[in-house]
């Protein structure tokens, strides 16, 4: 029984808001992945939750109880740090079982819980090591241990990954989640990357400056993102942006149609008529991501429209190949078919999927 | 780089003269040791004429020989020395001196710089700046003011301060202290905080933090500091010379000027040999302790 | 479920707030007292007795007058005060030019040999400043010895006659220099040398491809990086030979006639042997306002460093 609640928490540092007013409820058992890009105040709430920073104002629960004056060892929590805090000095079996000494545990306990988390870790044989002997992934999950044994309510991590190359960062990503799958417990996790985001999370929050911008699966933050800085910020290559307006009319039918440039205009979707209909003839932002601009090939699904876009950048990946063009002064990304991607200067035939767009009110910033 | 340009170039540029990029560095390297030994025979001169003096008879040192080579090696001044009530006693009280000095300069400044470099408190700023600036505050300023606060303590309660060996104790902390609760400061300030905040939700508190995190961890930084206190203590001058006259009560380096030279009649054989043995504790710690001795030194500038 | 907990614990959330005020005030309180000997150490043994030093330069030779400015008129027109002013900046300024300029070269000559034996050389180059001055002083005065000087012996054996080593006032004043110079140029050696090694190398590739040659690397790379550590250095050096009393105490003791007295050893020769206190704070005194710049230019320099970090 952890859950944690975060009720209207501010932070500020000599009068700036690192945080200001975050509501969170996080069950228990749950992976949330605190998301955003750098300097939005992730760290600071992780850290309020630790106990290491006093809150300004706001109340913070783990479990039924109210923590914000209760100090770090009292609030049975664990967490993994960045550059992992190992103590340097120590062996990684002491480091693992410090908490437990302080605490005077029987030895035997003790010896029990590291043993145990070493084998889950996979580091038994690491045990007579010191930090400065291991590699970053080993020294990452000896960061992890020492949060296992400790057999805390709550496991919080503070980007433990970015310390990592490219390679070993996909594999611990994997061992996270396989270590949460066997000790399940409640994760609080922080990173600035969207991909660990997406693929760890039960849930993400999306924080910038200090708010939360959305909270929800990976799946509805990417599909239905709520705010343009979510969808901008979720997915890579990032969420083409065009101003456009919306007209009536579409094909001579009475749908709606968004016109980007004097020579393209898409058309509305009909299931998306209803809702758009309000803000007909308004200048909104229209949004796309790239993955929903092909190549053309066989016949248009509904909802989907073709174009002739002139290449200005191609952008070979290997399994698939990035094209860029311009479309009234703004740069379009689209992803394409290696084998059909033309050169730079070509013209190429494309398809927009736009049951899959998004208009953004640029008043609001809000995704209608 | 040579040999790219070479084979860029085949046809036309058959003059290439390889290694003279090797050549050069080369040059450079003799005349780095060449002016390295000049130097070292500066440097290493006086105490190298010395142990060559310490090593003659009066009756050599005497003689219009060449004073850079000895002809009858003895080892007669280390015994007389050694074998001197008054010279051993000199030894003691230098050893007790710097002992009591260091363990109570290494309590204090530690516990002082863990509170200045993470705990922090009202006013613990402006206190680290100060510190600092004490360190500046050389013994030569001090030791009139201190001479009399010392006679006056002693008007005023009856405990005779001056003409003992101990009175060392409370004197040189002031040029101690200061400099090793600074590059504590600096030490403690360069582990991470991550590491603080670890052992803190693993249930430490905070004298278990300085005492089982930090002090291990900056055990270089501490040995340098105890070093740099050992030598201060072993080496001051101006102190002994302002504060203690008995012959009983002297340290090594007072006790060395002022008892060996006897009016105008110098014993060069054992004035030498007793300055060889009383540089040589801190030289013999510096031979085996070279890199935190030099840790220790660089510290003050580079970790403020 | 967290709503109803919080609607619960409204009252005792403004009880515990006060106990969080009072557990941040108990930690300063731990700090406070961590803090607390040292506090207590540099109050009373530097802080007091620098202030006292001050209130002691107003009193006459028995201590039992205010003069006022007395002693700073009476030493005004001593011919020997201003002398030591004299022979004190020149001794500092000169001492530590020399100091600096030695340990800047031979710091390169350091860094130019294989990494390898840097150690070697580095220890062996370091040993002057190791042996304690008054130790080592004496080995100089036995060198400068009038009738057996080392020295001496060796200028006759090639031919030259022999230099009145520490008996004439100019030949003192600089074998003084020399033997500071001597203990104090590997203090300067080992911080260059540490300076130097922060220097990157590609900075040196960088300029040797620009087509800087090896005096240009070191005028445009080296010394602007190494230059807060050479103030640094410079500066503390200042302070510490201003205020040096070892070597002119057991070299010359201030003779020939007083010709060579810094203010540390004349302020020992007034206050402690000639028993006028009063008189030997005043001159010790006339260290402070240098020292104070140099502290304050230290300090600056101190912070920058920290600024680029
Ligand atoms: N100790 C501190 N003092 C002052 N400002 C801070 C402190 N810690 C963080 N901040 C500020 O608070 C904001 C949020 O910081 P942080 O929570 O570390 O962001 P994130 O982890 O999301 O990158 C930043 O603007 C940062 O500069
Ligand atoms: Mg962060």
């Amino acid at each position: 029984m952890a859950e944690v609640a975060l009720r209207n928490i501010v932070k500020t540092f000599d009068r700036t808001p690192a945080v200001a007013g975050i509501d969170l409820n996080i069950n228990d058992r749950e992976f949330v992945v605190l998301v955003g890009p750098s300097g939005c105040g992730k760290t600071t709430t992780l850290r309020m939750i630790a106990g290491l920073e006093e809150a300004t104002s706001g109340e913070i629960y783990i479990g039924d109880q109210l923590v914000n004056d209760v100090p770090p060892k009292d609030r049975d929590i664990a967490m993994v740090f960045q550059n992992y805090a190992l103590y340097p000095h120590m062996t990684v079996y002491e480091n693992m079982s410090f908490g437990l000494r302080l605490k005077k545990f029987p030895k035997a306990e003790i010896k029990e819980r590291v043993e145990n988390a070493a084998r889950i870790l996979d580091i038994t044989n690491l045990l007579d090591r010191r930090p400065k002997q291991l590699s970053g992934g080993q020294r990452q999950r000896v960061a992890m241990g020492r949060a296992i044994v400790r057999n805390p309510k709550v496991f919080l991590f503070d980007e433990p990954l970015s310390n990592l190359d490219a390679k070993l960062r996909v594999q611990m990503r994997m061992e996270i989640k396989k270590v949460h799958q066997k000790v399940t417990v409640t994760t609080v996790y922080v990173t600035h990357d969207q991909i660990e985001a997406m693929t760890l999370a039960d849930r993400v929050v999306v924080m910038n400056g200090g708010k939360i911008e959305q909270i929800g699966s990976p799946n509805e933050v990417y599909h239905r993102p709520t705010t343009r800085f979510v969808a901008g910020f979720i997915g890579s290559p990032a969420m083409n942006f065009l101003p456009c307006r919306l007209v009536e009319g579409s094909n001579g039918s009475a749908g709606l149609s968004v016109k980007l440039s004097d020579k393209l205009t898409f058309p509305v979707p009909p299931d998306r008529v209803g809702r758009y209909r309000p803000h007909a003839g308004r200048e909104l932002l229209f949004g796309l991501r790239p993955e929903d601009i092909i190549e053309k090939r066989g016949d248009l699904p509904p909802g989907r429209t073709a174009f002739d876009a002139q290449l200005d950048v191609v952008e070979p990946m290997g399994m698939e190949t990035m094209v860029y063009f311009l479309v009234d002064g703004t740069e379009v990304c689209g992803r394409v078919n290696p084998a059909v991607a033309g050169k730079p200067g070509e013209t190429m035939p494309l398809v927009a999927d736009l049951n899959h767009m998004h208009l953004i009110d640029p008043k609001t910033d809000q995704v209608l | 780089m040579t040999t790219a340009t070479a084979q860029i170039g085949t046809g036309e540029r058959s003059a290439v003269r390889y290694g003279s990029i090797a050549r050069g560095r080369k040059r450079t390297l003799y005349w780095s040791y060449f002016f390295l030994i000049l130097f070292v025979i500066f440097f290493l001169m006086p105490p190298v004429y010395m142990f060559i003096t310490s090593l003659k008879t009066s009756a050599e040192i005497g003689a219009v020989t060449n004073p850079w080579w000895v002809y009858h090696p003895t080892l007669q001044n280390y015994i007389d020395l050694l074998s001197q009530a008054q010279f051993l006693t000199f030894f003691k009280n230098s050893a007790l001196v710097a002992v009591i000095v260091v363990s109570v300069t290494m309590v204090v400044s530690i516990m002082a710089a863990f509170s200045l470099a993470r705990m922090k408190f009202w006013g613990s700023g402006t206190l680290a700046t100060g510190v600092f600036l004490t360190y500046l505050i050389p013994e030569s300023l001090l030791f009139i003011p201190l001479f009399k606060i010392f006679a006056f303590i002693h008007d005023l309660t009856g405990i005779e301060l001056i003409n003992h060996w101990w009175v060392l104790v409370f004197l040189y902390p002031t040029l101690t202290v200061p400099f090793c609760t600074w590059i504590m400061i600096g030490y403690f300030a360069s582990i991470p905080k991550e590491l603080d905040e670890a052992a803190l939700i693993d249930g430490a508190g905070y004298i278990q933090i300085l005492t089982r995190v930090f002090i291990p961890v900056a055990l270089p930084g501490i040995i340098a500091a105890t070093i740099f206190c050992f030598t201060v203590s072993w080496a001051n001058f101006l102190y002994p010379l302002a504060f203690t006259t008995s012959a009983d009560q002297l340290v090594l380096p007072v006790g060395i000027v002022t008892t060996l030279i006897k009016g105008d009649v110098y014993n060069w054989g054992q004035i030498m040999t007793g300055a060889l043995l009383g540089a040589a504790p801190p030289l013999i710690i510096y031979a085996f302790l070279m890199d935190y001795y030099i840790a220790g030194l660089t510290a003050g500038a580079t970790k403020g | 479920m967290a709503d109803a907990v919080a609607r619960d614990l409204r009252i005792p959330v403004v009880r515990r707030r006060v106990g969080a005020r009072a557990l941040v005030s108990r930690k300063s309180m731990i700090a406070f007292f961590f803090a607390l000997p040292l506090i207590l150490i540099v109050l009373c043994l530097v802080v007091y007795p620098a202030f006292y030093s001050m209130h002691l330069a107003t009193l006459n030779k028995s201590m039992t007058k205010f003069v006022g400015f007395g002693n700073f008129e009476f030493l005004f027109k001593r011919n020997t005060f201003w002398m030591v002013v004299e022979q004190s900046v020149l001794f500092a300024v000169t001492a530590v030019i020399f100091k600096a300029v030695i340990g800047f070269v031979v710091a390169h000559f350091v860094h130019n040999i294989p990494l390898k034996g840097q150690r070697k050389w580095r220890g062996m180059l370091l040993i002057p400043w190791v042996i304690p001055p008054a130790m080592s002083t004496l080995a100089w005065l036995w060198l400068f010895d009038p009738s057996y000087s080392a020295f001496n012996w060796i200028l006759n054996h090639l031919g030259l006659a022999g230099i009145p080593w520490l008996g004439n006032p100019y030949w003192a004043r600089a074998g003084i220099i020399l033997v500071n110079v001597w203990v104090g140029s590997p203090f300067f050696m080992i911080m260059y040398l540490a300076a130097l090694k922060s220097v990157p190398e590609q900075l040196h590739e960088a300029a040797a491809i620009d087509g800087a040659n090896w005096f240009q690397k070191i005028w445009y790379v080296n010394l602007p990086m190494m230059r807060n550590i050479i103030q640094i250095t410079a500066l503390f050096s200042l302070i510490v030979t201003f205020a040096n009393f070892d070597i002119v105490k057991i070299l010359t003791n201030g003779g020939p006639v007083d010709q060579t007295h810094v203010f540390a050893t004349w302020a020992f020769t007034l206050g402690i042997w000639g028993n006028d206190i009063p008189l030997g704070a005043s001159v010790s005194l006339f260290m402070f306002p240098i020292l104070a710049v140099a502290a304050g230019l230290i300090l600056r320099n101190i912070r920058n460093r920290g600024n680029e970090a």
